[in-house]
């Protein structure tokens, strides 16, 4: 443990801890560009510098030097000062002196640090430097003349997205940050690049002259696009999401987020269903009606059912489908898209080595899934473990470009029976290892011998003292798997009336009968509602306060950051209203109440931020399992649900990407 | 002056063939089994008493250098030498002169001190455009491993050694010692960060020495002939030993030539260069050792010694020992000018100081010559090279400050006239 002292204080570090780290510590601001936590160290900007004795007569780049024993560290020395303020104008120069005009100020690091650690004006007289803009697609705006060279957006290519696609070009004064060939980039975790810019080189082409920082309203929550539940800041203004930022949480996401989470927030603005609807009975149109007349219509066809069913769809949150649960009873489905396992142990449906867990993996066997678009942060970790330990990662189902080299082990269930049988190269990798880990995607689920699949998978995990890890894709399935929204043989065919909370799976809507009563609540007129014969405004995951548990069974709240457009009210509300008219109100009144009736059944909902691990039990289907390959349940990462299907910039995403396989194909052919 | 016999370079000219069988006739690779023999500690201990100081510009003592390698791989890590043959400075071309002449010196230098550090493996990074140089070389390594002198079991010693040419692609950052070893591994030829030097991580993160051409190839010499008699020659114990000098400029004869470290500089003209144009006292000022180092005035140069400490006690530096000679017909600001061009060019553009400042630099310097600034601005200038020196990975940022600060200290006069006298056919 290096004891030193840092401007007169002393201080005792982990080995390796970097100089500027053990500042940090002791609360001494440091500045930096391109120093990031996450990244690197390139010691490139020489913002950082510092007076380290003993040492050489000159000041030390503090990110990149460890702290030794019995160093003195000045942070602020007058040959400190003049180091830095020798850099800053150095920095600025060829800066250009935009920032009114720039999407940065307000949250520019330069701006900042000018002003912190700079000169007070200029005495550079000659041309500034332009630089020509790249196109990067439609999610990255690039003002180039404005990059400061701290290639922070070069190393997280490399290092964190795994897609090697920027690099800096040429040299001296006419470096500049590109793409080598001109080419838009094809990682779905690109918007980060805008979050590691600390200048306005990288801004976001959608919120480009939206907004500015100080003008917005942040609220922490949860993302829900997919079952990661990737820790979020929503930023408003008015009743307006304006953009999505990620937040820290080094379990769930580290500090990144895909660009999926990131941009689908235009998807709030459109197609929304702003106030109840019922279908006609002579035109057989959907009319808007009030939510009197609404709750009127399905109070009738309830009543006079026997066979009511409800199916939770992949956006809802906990609170909905508990009280959903209490107003139906059974009847109940949560894997509207056509998956089949068996969910009678916790085990056997959660991510049980956890996200952060997947580091410590040295072998890894992906069944079914292709987690660059089922969990792009799912991907990140796994390529951030294959890139420090160089770990072994075998392939069952389909072939994907996951950003790691991976060995192809076979298409189906027939390669897990030889693994199991302990035949082939990866069986010994996988005897091998210390703690292997596999993953199961909704791939390997969502056939009619899903459930003996999983117990192939659970025989493989049993025989590898493998990790067994089931990779969700809908935000709310594993509350909804916890709270027994869920029945063992449900015959949607045979049901007169359909409550549908925010389900738009084909899967299911195809199965319910032509002649059944469909009462459909959400929030967006998308495939659900068009089936709907009554429809009730939801809401959205930013417009209401909700619990979700993520793959690992990690309870997250989500909080509201804007209120619902028109009358449509919130999920577990609207629930509640409904019981009233069905003449068996539900015994709580407030979400405090709701919450209260949760925790008392399922412990687990109480520990927020906390996993609760699941115990190790038999579980799976018996059966033949088929020979059939595994597929990828997504084939399109940009548009997977009804936010993203009513999201521009997402469709532009999807046909940037798909302008980009085609002209890989080309370069195939 | 040096005598005949003390000069290692006999070959310096080209006036022989450079080829193995002449080259043995000047004494290379002469039982060179008996000096690997006496083992690795042994040729340290001569080289850290020969004094040699390593030629390629910083002058650190070689034989110290060398015993910073582990002595053994503790982690399976294999050590490595790197010849740095990126002769780029600007006025410096003995690297160059070996390497087309007396290539089997430096391919015998190259398996003693890589046996001394315990390398099997050395790579000679050649610079670009050097490409007869790099063709020579090339034989005299397929020569040497065709007479078994090197390959497995080199010399008779049981010591497998492999040597391997590089050509780079002309880029003088790749100069600096971790920029060669990054674009030696295939990456971008920029320098990495120090700590860890290369002797803990170099090439491919496995110990590495990196040294100079001159430094190696002196080596067989210096142990044949024994690190006191190298000791012997030169001024005093931290200057010893033969040191090629290249002079180009305003002297009558330009040249490369080898003379003992020391040796008065006004007599290294006058003898081996037959004195400036037009005689000493048109001289202006020289640049000692290569483009980076600061100018000296006439009256310095009258007096001051060619080795490292004397130039480094008149604020300048022996670097490669490429003296620029200018007489009175030059435009000194011009001079400084172009070599402020070349480092803007030639800066790798990795860190802040040296991607900006080398072009501020210049672009300072272009109007200077013209006298289109203040005399305000000579500070401001000055200060600017302040601000880069010492401020960056490399010494990139150094070598592009300290031409223009010898300038300032030195030719004030001059540039504030040019200024006065710009001023005066303004108005």
């Amino acid at each position: 443990m290096p004891k030193l002292k840092i401007d007169n204080v002393e201080i005792e570090v982990a080995p390796g801890t970097s100089i500027l780290q053990a500042a940090e510590m002791l609360g001494h601001e440091v500045p930096r560009f391109c120093f990031h936590d996450k990244l690197s160290v390139p010691a490139n900007c020489r913002m950082c510098l510092v007076e380290v004795k003993p040492g050489p007569p000159k000041p030390q780049a503090s990110c990149a030097l460890s702290c030794a024993d019995n160093m003195e560290v000045f942070t602020d020395s007058p040959m400190v000062k003049k180091a830095r303020k020798g850099v800053m104008e150095m920095l600025l120069i060829n800066h250009p002196l935009d920032c009114p005009i720039c999407d940065q100020g307000g949250e520019c690091d330069l701006q900042d640090q000018a002003v912190g650690f700079g000169f007070d004006r200029s005495r550079y007289y000659e041309s500034k430097r332009a630089v020509k803009d790249k196109n990067l697609g439609p999610l990255i705006k690039t003002v180039m003349t404005r990059c400061i060279q701290c290639t922070r957006c070069v190393r997280f290519a490399d290092e964190v997205a795994g897609t090697a696609e920027l690099g800096m070009m040429n040299r001296g004064e006419e470096s500049e940050i590109g793409t080598f060939i001109e080419k838009t980039i094809t990682t779905e975790l690109s918007g980060n690049l805008i979050d590691v810019c600390p200048v306005g080189a990288l801004t976001s082409k959608p919120y480009a002259f939206q907004a500015r920082p100080w003008e917005l309203k942040k609220t922490e929550t949860i993302d829900v696009h997919d079952a990661v539940g990737a820790n979020i800041r929503v930023d408003a203004r008015g009743n307006e999401v304006m953009r999505i930022l990620p937040r820290l949480n080094e379990d769930v996401n580290e500090e990144w987020i895909d660009d999926r989470t990131r941009f689908a927030y235009d998807g709030l603005k459109r197609q929304r269903l702003d106030r109840p609807y019922i279908r006609d009975d002579k035109t057989g149109r959907l009319r808007p009606a009030s939510w009197d007349e609404a709750f009127a219509a399905v109070t009738a066809k309830i009543n006079k059912s026997k066979n009511v069913a409800a199916f939770a769809g992949p956006l809802a949150d906990a609170e909905s489908m508990v009280a959903l649960k209490d107003l139906i009873g059974t009847n109940l489905e949560c894997r509207t898209d056509g998956t089949q396992y068996d969910v009678s142990s916790r085990a056997g449906y959660l991510f049980n080595s956890t996200i952060a867990g997947i580091e410590e993996a040295d072998a890894i066997l992906l069944v079914g899934t292709n987690p660059r678009f089922e969990a792009a942060m799912v991907n990140a970790r796994i390529h951030k473990t294959w890139r420090n330990r160089r770990t072994k990662i075998g392939v069952v189902g389909e072939q994907h470009n996951l950003t790691y080299p991976t060995t192809y082990i076979g298409s189906g269930p027939s390669s897990l029976e030889d693994l199991v049988k302990g035949k082939g190269a990866f069986a010994d990798v996988l005897a091998n290892a210390k703690k292997p880990i596999i993953i199961i995607g909704m791939g390997a689920f969502k056939r009619a011998d899903g459930a003996a699949v999983q117990s192939l998978c659970r025989e493989l995990a049993e025989k590898f003292n493998a990790g067994f890890n089931v990779l969700h894709t809908a935000a709310s399935r594993v509350a909804a798997l916890d709270i027994g929204f869920v029945s063992d043989k449900l015959n949607v065919e045979h049901m007169d009336v359909v409550y549908l909370l925010g389900v738009d799976d084909r899967e299911t809507l195809d199965r319910i009968d032509p002649k059944a009563f469909v009462i459909y609540q959400g929030h967006h007129g998308d495939a659900g509602a068009m089936r709907a014969d009554v429809i009730l405004p939801g809401s959205a995951y930013t417009e209401k306060n909700g619990l979700y548990v993520n793959i690992e069974g990690r309870v997250q709240a989500a909080k509201q950051a804007v209120w619902a457009p028109g009358e449509a009210r919130e999920d577990w509300k609207i629930i509640r209203a409904l019981s009233g008219y069905l003449g068996r109100a539900l015994p709580y009144d407030d979400l405090a109440q709701l919450r209260t009736r949760i925790v008392k059944q399922w412990s687990h909902f109480g520990q927020v931020d906390t996993i609760v691990p699941a115990e190790w039990k038999k579980f799976g289907g018996a059966g033949k399992v088929e020979a059939q390959p595994f597929t990828s349940p997504i084939d399109n990462f940009y548009i997977t649900n009804v936010i993203t299907r009513a999201s521009l910039t997402m469709a532009k995403c999807a046909e940037t990407a798909a302008e980009n396989a085609a002209r890989h194909l080309e370069a195939a052919e | 002056m040096l005598a005949d016999q003390d000069r290692i370079f006999t070959n310096l000219y080209g006036w022989e063939s450079y080829s193995l069988e002449a080259a043995k006739m000047r004494g290379d690779w002469d039982n060179t089994k008996d000096v690997l023999a006496k083992g690795r500690d042994w040729i340290i201990e001569e080289m850290k008493l020969s004094g040699l100081r390593g030629r390629g510009g910083a002058g650190f003592p070689t034989g110290m250098k060398w015993s910073f390698m582990p002595k053994e791989s503790k982690d399976g890590r294999p050590s490595y030498l790197v010849i740095n043959a990126d002769e780029s400075e600007p006025g410096t071309c003995k690297d160059r002169e070996i390497m087309r002449h007396d290539p089997h010196k430096l391919v015998e230098g190259a398996l003693i001190a890589s046996f001394a550090m315990g390398a099997h493996a050395c790579y000679i990074y050649v610079r670009g455009e050097f490409f007869n140089e790099a063709s020579n070389l090339n034989k005299a390594i397929k020569e040497a491993y065709a007479a078994g002198l090197i390959g497995k079991n080199a010399c008779g010693s049981g010591w497998d050694f492999d040597l391997v040419l590089h050509r780079g692609a002309g880029a003088y950052i790749c100069g600096e010692e971790t920029a060669l070893i990054e674009s030696l591994e295939g990456n971008k030829g920029q320098p990495r960060n120090k700590p860890p030097f290369p002797a803990m991580a170099g090439l491919y993160s496995c110990p590495t020495t990196v040294n100079n051409v001159e430094t190696i190839a002196v080596v067989p010499t210096i142990l044949r002939r024994g690190g006191s008699w190298f000791a012997g020659i030169g001024k005093d114990e931290k200057n010893t030993g033969t040191k090629l000098f290249c002079i180009s400029g305003h002297v009558n004869n330009p040249c490369n030539v080898e003379e003992a470290m020391g040796i008065p500089m006004k007599e290294l003209i006058e003898k081996h260069c037959g004195g400036i144009r037009g005689g000493w006292d048109n001289l202006l000022g020289v640049i000692p050792g290569g483009s980076s180092t600061p100018v000296l005035t006439k009256d310095v140069c009258d007096t001051v010694l060619m080795d490292f400490d004397s130039l480094k006690a008149v604020g300048t530096g022996l670097g490669t020992a490429g003296l620029i000679v200018m007489d009175k017909s030059t435009d000194i600001i011009e001079c400084i000018a172009r070599l402020a061009h070349f480092y803007k060019h030639e800066s790798c553009g990795q860190c802040t100081p040296c991607r900006e400042g080398t072009g501020w630099l210049w672009r300072i310097m272009t109007r200077m010559v013209k006298g289109d600034a203040t005399i305000e601005e000579i500070d401001t200038l000055l200060e600017l090279t302040k601000e880069i020196e010492g401020h960056t990975i490399c010494a990139l940022g150094d070598a592009a400050a300290w031409p223009i600060q010898g300038l300032i200290k030195n030719f004030r006069p001059v540039m504030e006239d040019r200024i006065l006298q710009y001023r005066k056919r303004a108005a």
